[in-house]
């Protein structure tokens, strides 16, 4: 599956969210796809911010490689479609 | 090190905004004042969140319009439906407070470092602002590296920098395509990029050219596949989305 979708971001658009959550440079990441096993900059995954918390994709095959929701103050954050986060 | 761990965290920030300028009929520098700025790399963004008296905010990302080392600046496009754009190109006054996260990413940028290769930069709209910050930060560096920046546009007016683009400066060409309104007397390109506009403007693949691609999400998928099909390698093409915005 291969998303078609205008109103999706990528990951360069989530910079400030992920910065938040692990605390560094994340978008330069390369993020290994646990479905397909695609890698690639975590800025060249499909993101949708309007999804019900933050969505991100595989741009090769669309699996959800990321979910984060907010909580008040909180974050949580679900990473199970990932094999490797691998910073650089 | 503890220390350098908390400072690395990104906070939110008050910024004091101390100048505006009108770009366009619907787009506007935003130049501000940030007592705590780390410094940013062209091709940057920063975070802007709007705070409503009942608690409601809303966050957006703006592109970084000035060069390394200069004041911070954002260019803002109004969306007629968005939340955050009406209010930025709208009521922001000099010495109004906004708060701001940043600076952000550290895929799309451009350092300098890489000047052995030119530079191509394709532009949808307002995604030619971070590239406003590369050719300044070129300007600023000294560097000699050839770019070329494509940058598409509605019309003639709806043009952002456009006096400092013409004005580039050796070693910048910037080609101009007009996809909506030309004005009588056109010379330059006409219509969306298509293939034969991207062939005949795109560096040639064997000069290895770095490659930034920004604007509304359709306009970036159409280039990245585009330059792929003309040889250029993907790992060679930088993509920033800005989204559903109208295509250019």
């Amino acid at each position: 599956m291969t998303i078609r979708d205008d109103s999706a971001l990528d990951g360069n658009a989530i910079g400030g969210l992920l910065l938040e959550v692990f605390g560094t440079e994340m978008t330069a990441a390369v993020a290994v796809c646990a479905s397909c096993g695609a890698s690639g900059p975590v800025a060249e995954t499909v993101v949708f911010l309007r999804a019900p918390g933050t969505v991100v994709r595989c741009r090769s095959c669309g699996a959800v490689l990321m979910v984060v929701l907010r909580r008040g103050q909180q974050n949580c954050v679900d990473l199970q479609g990932l094999a490797a986060l691998e910073l650089r | 090190m503890a220390g350098t761990a908390v400072r690395g965290r990104l906070t939110w920030q008050v910024a004091t905004v101390e100048t505006v300028r009108d770009e366009t009929a619907s787009v506007r520098t935003i130049g501000l004042a940030v007592p705590d700025w780390a410094g940013h790399t062209a091709g940057q963004h920063l975070d802007v969140r709007l705070t409503a008296e009942d608690g409601y905010s809303a966050e957006r990302s703006y592109s970084i319009a000035s060069a390394p080392g200069e004041p911070v600046a954002i260019t803002v496009e109004r969306l007629d439906d968005g939340e955050v754009s009406p209010y930025l190109t709208e009521e922001l006054r000099s010495g109004d407070e906004i708060e701001i996260r940043g600076p952000i990413g550290g895929y799309f940028i451009w350092t300098g470092d890489d000047a052995a290769t030119p530079l191509l930069l394709v532009a949808g709209g307002s995604g030619v602002v971070p590239f406003r910050s590369i050719i300044r930060h070129r300007h600023n560096l000294g560097s000699d590296v050839s770019v070329r920046l494509l940058y598409s546009a509605r019309s003639l007016p709806d043009v952002i920098y456009r006096a400092e683009l013409d004005d580039a400066g050796d070693g910048v060409a910037v080609i101009f395509t007009l996809t909506r309104q030309q004005p009588p007397g056109w010379t330059g390109h006409s219509g969306r990029v298509d293939q034969r506009l991207l062939a005949e403007t795109a560096w040639p693949a064997h000069q290895d050219p770095l490659t930034f691609v920004c604007g509304p999400t359709p306009f970036v998928e159409a280039m990245a596949s585009g330059l792929v099909e003309l040889g250029y390698p993907a790992g060679r093409i930088k993509t920033e989305r800005y989204g559903g915005a109208e295509a250019p």
